[in-house]
């Protein structure tokens, strides 16, 4: 019971997020707004019993697509037009 | 006026979804779809068959290695396509 | 990046992060992970090096033309291993009828195919990345 209603405070932080990233207008605040949103996701994965996912959503999710956004972000511009 | 009535498709499907979410079979349930002779299927015979412990990397690596191959040549196009966009010797000017 | 707490932590930081990575790699068939876990642990570490150090110290640690190589490699042995199986018996990556011996269960020579075609998905994920990192980088430092 307990863990259902953690599932479901998690899967509320994911749709908060997911709203404040289309929201924001500093691109370089939504990358980081972003990046937690891959690692609750890997916490919502490891309850759902898949370590393996959760393993690369963290590494990849929160990790590498951070790391090239940034690199992106680097060569353009930072605010939203 | 037409902000109203997307409001309101909107509002149905949300209704709708939340209604076949509600009605869902429970995760590992055994009146869920996915459950049926495939996975018993790989529980019994993946330990004779491929001598893998770890019965989704047999699944992944062995059963359907030809998807897996499919996977990785995935990869290697999108570096091929990041390549060749950002490799492009064209007109610099705006 | 010219900060001396972040270039010491990573030095220390990154030959763990490498080693779990390898160790999720050669144990994919004996406990959860696999090759793109893996892979993407190592390439991940691999990164942290090259946007720590720069993207000079990292080329010199792993130079382009070998990273291409490596990646290219990571896909044709995959191929080359189901294609043992197609001489052998006749069928694309076969794994025990192709005569790979499957070892004693839960030891790590074990399973066949299935550790050779982990490390060889683990060498391609990592490269991809590195890889990824490498060409932004590179086209940063041009303009």
């Amino acid at each position: 019971m307990m863990f259902e209603w953690f599932n479901v405070i998690l899967v509320i932080f994911l749709i908060v997020c997911a709203i404040a990233v289309e929201r924001t207008k500093d691109l370089l605040a939504a990358v980081i707004i972003f990046a937690s949103y891959s690692l609750f996701m890997s916490v919502l994965w490891l309850l759902l019993a898949a370590p393996d996912i959760a393993l690369t959503e963290a590494a990849i999710g929160a990790g590498v697509t951070t790391l090239l956004f940034l690199v992106v972000i680097s060569r353009t511009t930072r605010m939203e037009k | 006026m037409s902000k109203k009535i997307i409001i309101a498709i909107l509002f149905i499907l949300f209704v709708v979804l939340s209604i076949s979410i509600i009605r869902m079979p429970d995760i590992g349930g055994e009146s869920n779809p996915a459950y049926n002779d495939v996975t018993n299927y790989y529980i019994d015979n993946s330990r004779e068959e491929t001598g893998s412990m770890n019965i989704i990397a047999a699944i992944i690596t062995d059963y359907r290695a030809f998807d897996t191959l499919g996977e990785t040549t995935v990869l290697f196009s999108s570096i091929i396509a990041v390549f060749s966009v950002l490799s492009m010797k064209g007109d610099k000017h705006e | 990046m010219n900060d001396l707490i972040v270039k010491l932590i990573s030095r220390l930081l990154i030959p763990f992060i490498q080693l779990y990575g390898i160790y999720i790699i050669l144990h994919g068939h004996l406990s959860f992970g696999g090759g793109f876990s893996g892979g993407a642990l190592v390439g991940s570490s691999l990164m942290l090096y090259a946007i720590i150090f720069g993207l000079k110290e990292s080329e010199k640690k792993l130079p382009h033309s070998v990273s291409q190589f490596i990646e290219s490699f990571g896909v044709l042995a995959y191929i080359i291993i189901g294609f043992i199986g197609m001489i052998l018996v006749g069928s694309f990556l076969s794994n025990k009828s192709a005569g790979f011996s499957l070892g004693e269960f839960g030891t790590l020579f074990s399973a066949g195919m299935i550790p050779l075609l982990t490390l060889a998905i683990g060498i391609k994920v990592a490269s991809t990345m590195i890889t990824l990192l490498q060409r932004l980088l590179k086209e940063d430092s041009h303009d």
